[in-house]
């Protein structure tokens, strides 16, 4: 396990030095996960160690996000003055997003399938 | 009595231990609960965990910054966990190879859907172009809406919390929109969460289905690259249409 976290951690390092190096428009963690899957990629597998570290981690990944979150508490006032517009665009945003992708999505991979 | 009672919470309040071990106890509690009712979305572990927080911390007049100070090494965690999730990505890697087209074209339709969507919804409520340039990189992960909000003229702390709302609802709307709509296959249901539902939609995706999972992990990535190639071309084509 211990193997595991550190190679998480010296991959996210990896992609934080990536990402300031290239001045590049993503936060570095989502960097080292790309550069991970290509580490398992050239190594041609997921050792099993890491399989199971990261199986654990990301069965609780919302757990992590409790705290961010919770700085809601800080906005309420602002979200206040403009609520209408504020609370309607994000639901209906949200809602027709999730439509049209998972549509979208479906069919072509329908026609994919049939084409082959 | 109470003086001691009030001595021991100013020394506990002062430490991590305590926030640590309050977002952890909350957060079992929650998980417990939403097991127990049969997984049901509306009472989502990071929902109910936020709301019990918040209640708390309001409660007993504790201001965010203390609890945050707290509590910011699970926070850290996020970071790693990300990282973590080419283990499930990997595993889809052959699959993705075979569908990479549909996957790119669904991709961009999604992206540009969740953007012009909100802004198209906000402005014709009337919404300031602060809130509309807070608004437009939701369906990001939030170290990227924030960003990108704070670069275009809007306000990082509006973009966190419209992060949070898209991710939460976003999860909710998912199970019976899907159904309802018949999407069948794992890679569809799980690619529009992530695009949409960013790490939130994630989470809960990674507990349902290996497949779902993984690709809501490739739908969240993908889009939030591609939220901040698109976000520069938002005040150029607002400018064009004269909304701005």
């Amino acid at each position: 396990m211990i193997y595991a976290i550190t190679a998480l951690f010296v991959f996210q390092l990896l992609g934080e030095i990536l990402v300031q190096a290239l001045s590049l428009p993503l936060p570095g963690p989502l960097a080292g996960m790309l550069l991970l899957t290509v580490a398992f990629v050239v190594r041609g597998g997921v050792p099993a160690a890491m399989e199971q570290t990261a199986g654990s981690m990301l069965q609780h990944l919302m757990l992590l996000f409790i705290p961010a979150v919770t700085g809601v508490m800080l906005y309420f006032d602002h979200v206040a003055k403009e609520w209408q517009p504020f609370v309607i665009a994000t639901l209906g945003g949200t809602l027709i997003t999730l439509v049209v992708t998972a549509v979208v999505l479906n069919r072509l991979l329908k026609n994919h399938k049939e084409n082959q | 009595m109470t003086d001691g009672f009030f001595e021991i919470w100013v020394f506990l309040a002062e430490s991590p231990l305590l926030w640590l071990t309050l977002t952890c106890t909350v957060y079992a509690s929650a998980v417990w609960v939403y097991r127990q009712c049969g997984s049901t979305p509306f009472l989502l572990p990071i929902l109910t965990s936020v709301l019990v927080i918040v209640s708390l911390l309001l409660l007993t007049g504790t201001p965010y910054p203390v609890y945050f100070e707290g509590a910011k090494f699970i926070h850290f965690l996020i970071g790693p966990a990300t990282v973590a999730l080419a283990v499930p990505l990997y595993s889809q890697l052959r699959q993705l190879r075979k569908i990479w087209k549909p996957v790119c074209i669904a991709l961009l339709i999604g992206s540009v859907t969740a953007i012009a969507s909100t802004v198209l919804i906000a402005w014709a409520l009337g919404a300031s172009t602060e809130t509309i340039m807070s608004l437009a990189p939701r369906s990001a992960t939030m170290p990227i809406a924030m960003a990108l909000a704070d670069h275009f003229g809007g306000q990082p702390s509006l973009a966190a919390v419209a992060v949070a709302m898209t991710g939460i609802a976003g999860t909710i709307m998912a199970p019976p929109l899907l159904r309802w709509l018949r999407i069948d296959s794992p890679q569809a249901r799980g690619f529009s969460v992530g695009v949409t539902a960013h790490a939130i939609g994630t989470a809960r995706a990674l507990q349902l289905h290996e497949t779902i999972g993984a690709f809501s992990a490739l739908g969240m990535s993908l889009n939030g690259i591609l939220t901040a190639i698109l976000m520069p071309l938002l005040p150029w084509v607002l400018h064009g249409l004269g909304m701005m």
